[in-house]
C-alpha cells in the first residue's frame, strides 16, 4: 500500500485571466443600465457614494460571471465560442475561480450595504444568487426557457441603481426591468440560432436545439412584438419625454422588421443582424432615457433662470 | 507499507527535502497577482476613508 499525496500545481493565472473571469463585456452593459437607473432616480446623492455604488454593482456582476465560469467550465470546454476561457484553457484552476467569485460577491454586497444602502445591497445579493444558482446551476442545463427566466438576473441592475440612489423602488425601475427581461429572449435566441451546433455539442437545451430553428424564429418574433410597445411604455406612462418616445418607437419598429425578416429567411445573416441590432436597441433606449432626463433638467434650469 | 513520515524518521536518509521550485512564468504571475491584491486593498482603504469624510457622523446611519 502506498499513500499518495497530491499537490496542486502552482498557479500561472495572471491578472488578465482574473479580469476575463469577470466577463468585462457583460459587466459594461450591467454598469451602463445600472447607471441609467441610478441617474433617473429621484433625489440627490453625493458623487462619491454614486461611484461607490457603481463599483460595487460592477464587482458584483464580475463575481457572478466568475462563478458562472467556475460552474460551467465543462460546457465552456465543449463550445468553440468559450473554449479559450481561463478555466477550460487551463490558465485558472476551478477552485481559484470559485474563491475569486465568492470573495468578490461577498465584498461587493457588504461594501454596498455599508456605504450606500441595504435595499441596493439586498437586491445585488439576490441578483448574484439568482444568476448563479437559479440560472447557471439549475435552468441552463434543464430547460429551453433557461434564458427567459434567467434573464431576470440581467434585468435587475437598473433596479439596483435606482435603489442605490433613492433607497426605495417604484413602478419606473420595474418598467426598465421588464424592458430588459423581454429583450433577453430575442437577443440570446438570435445568437443561439447561429451557434446551434455549439450548444448541441455542449448539451445545453437552448430553444433552437430542442425545438428547432423555425419555432425559435417564431418565438423571437412574438417577444419582439411584446418588447416594442413595452420599450415605449415609459413615454406612454409619462415617465419619459417625446425624445425617448420617438427613439423607442423607431427602434421597436426596426426590431420587429428584423424579426419578420428572420422569420421569413434562412441562413446566418438575419440572425446575426438581429443579434447585433438587439444590442444597439437596448443601448439607444437607455441612452435616450438619460438624454431625455438631462433635457428635462436643463429645461427646468432655464425656466427657473427666466423666472 | 511505507509512509513518507517513516522515511523522514530514518537516520540514514540523506535526501534533501523536496521543495516546489516555481518557474519564471509562475513567479511573474504570482508577483502580478500580489500587486493586484495590494492595489485592490489599498483602493478599498482609500474608499472607506473618503466615504467617512463625505458622510461625516452619518457614516453609521444606514436606514433601510
Amino acid at each position: 500500500m502506498s499513500v499518495a499525496l497530491t499537490r496542486a500545481e502552482p498557479s500561472i493565472a495572471g491578472v488578465g485571466d482574473y479580469l476575463e473571469l469577470m466577463k468585462p463585456r457583460v459587466m459594461s452593459l450591467v454598469v451602463f443600465t445600472a447607471l441609467v437607473g441610478f441617474l433617473i432616480a429621484p433625489g440627490h446623492i453625493h458623487p462619491v457614494i454614486a461611484l461607490t455604488a457603481l463599483i460595487c454593482i460592477a464587482v458584483g456582476a464580475g463575481a457572478a460571471g466568475a462563478l458562472n465560469m467556475w460552474y460551467d467550465a465543462d460546457i465552456d470546454a465543449r463550445m468553440t465560442r468559450t473554449a479559450a476561457r481561463p478555466i477550460p484553457a487551463g490558465r485558472v484552476a476551478p477552485g481559484e475561480a470559485l474563491a475569486f467569485g465568492v470573495t468578490l460577491a461577498t465584498g461587493a454586497v457588504v461594501v454596498l450595504g455599508l456605504l450606500v444602502n441595504v435595499v441596493a445591497a439586498g437586491l445585488l445579493a439576490f441578483t448574484i444568487a439568482f444568476y448563479v444558482i437559479v440560472y447557471t446551476m439549475w435552468l441552463k442545463r434543464t430547460t429551453p426557457q433557461n434564458i427567459v427566466i434567467g434573464g431576470a438576473a440581467g434585468a435587475l441592475p437598473p433596479m439596483i441603481g435606482w435603489a442605490a440612489a433613492s433607497g426605495s423602488l417604484t413602478v419606473e425601475p420595474l418598467l426598465l426591468f421588464l424592458i430588459i427581461f423581454f429583450w433577453t429572449p430575442p437577443h440570446f435566441w438570435a445568437l443561439s440560432l447561429y451557434r446551434t451546433e455549439d450548444y448541441a455539442r455542449a448539451g445545453v437545451p437552448m430553444l433552437p436545439v430542442v425545438s428547432g430553428g423555425r419555432e425559435t424564429r417564431r418565438q423571437i418574433l412574438l417577444y419582439s412584438l411584446l418588447l416594442a410597445p413595452l420599450g415605449a411604455a415609459p413615454w406612454f406612462m409619462g415617465y419619459a419625454g417625446p425624445l425617448y418616445g420617438a427613439a423607442a418607437l423607431v427602434c421597436g419598429a426596426a426590431l420587429i422588421a428584423l424579426a419578420l425578416r428572420l422569420r421569413a429567411g434562412s441562413g446566418e445573416g438575419p440572425s446575426r443582424r438581429l443579434f447585433g441590432f438587439s444590442i444597439l436597441y437596448l443601448f439607444v433606449l437607455f441612452a435616450m432615457l438619460l438624454a431625455d432626463r438631462a433635457l428635462q433638467a436643463f429645461g427646468g434650469l432655464l425656466g427657473h433662470a427666466a423666472a | 507499507m511505507t509512509l513518507a513520515s517513516d522515511r523522514m524518521n530514518e537516520p540514514d536518509n540523506k535526501d534533501p527535502p523536496q521543495w516546489i521550485k516555481l518557474t519564471q512564468q509562475q513567479l511573474r504571475a504570482r508577483r502580478a497577482r500580489s500587486i493586484a491584491i495590494a492595489v485592490a486593498l489599498g483602493a478599498l482603504v482609500i474608499l472607506f476613508y473618503i466615504v467617512t469624510w463625505v458622510k461625516g457622523p452619518a457614516v453609521l446611519v444606514r436606514p433601510l
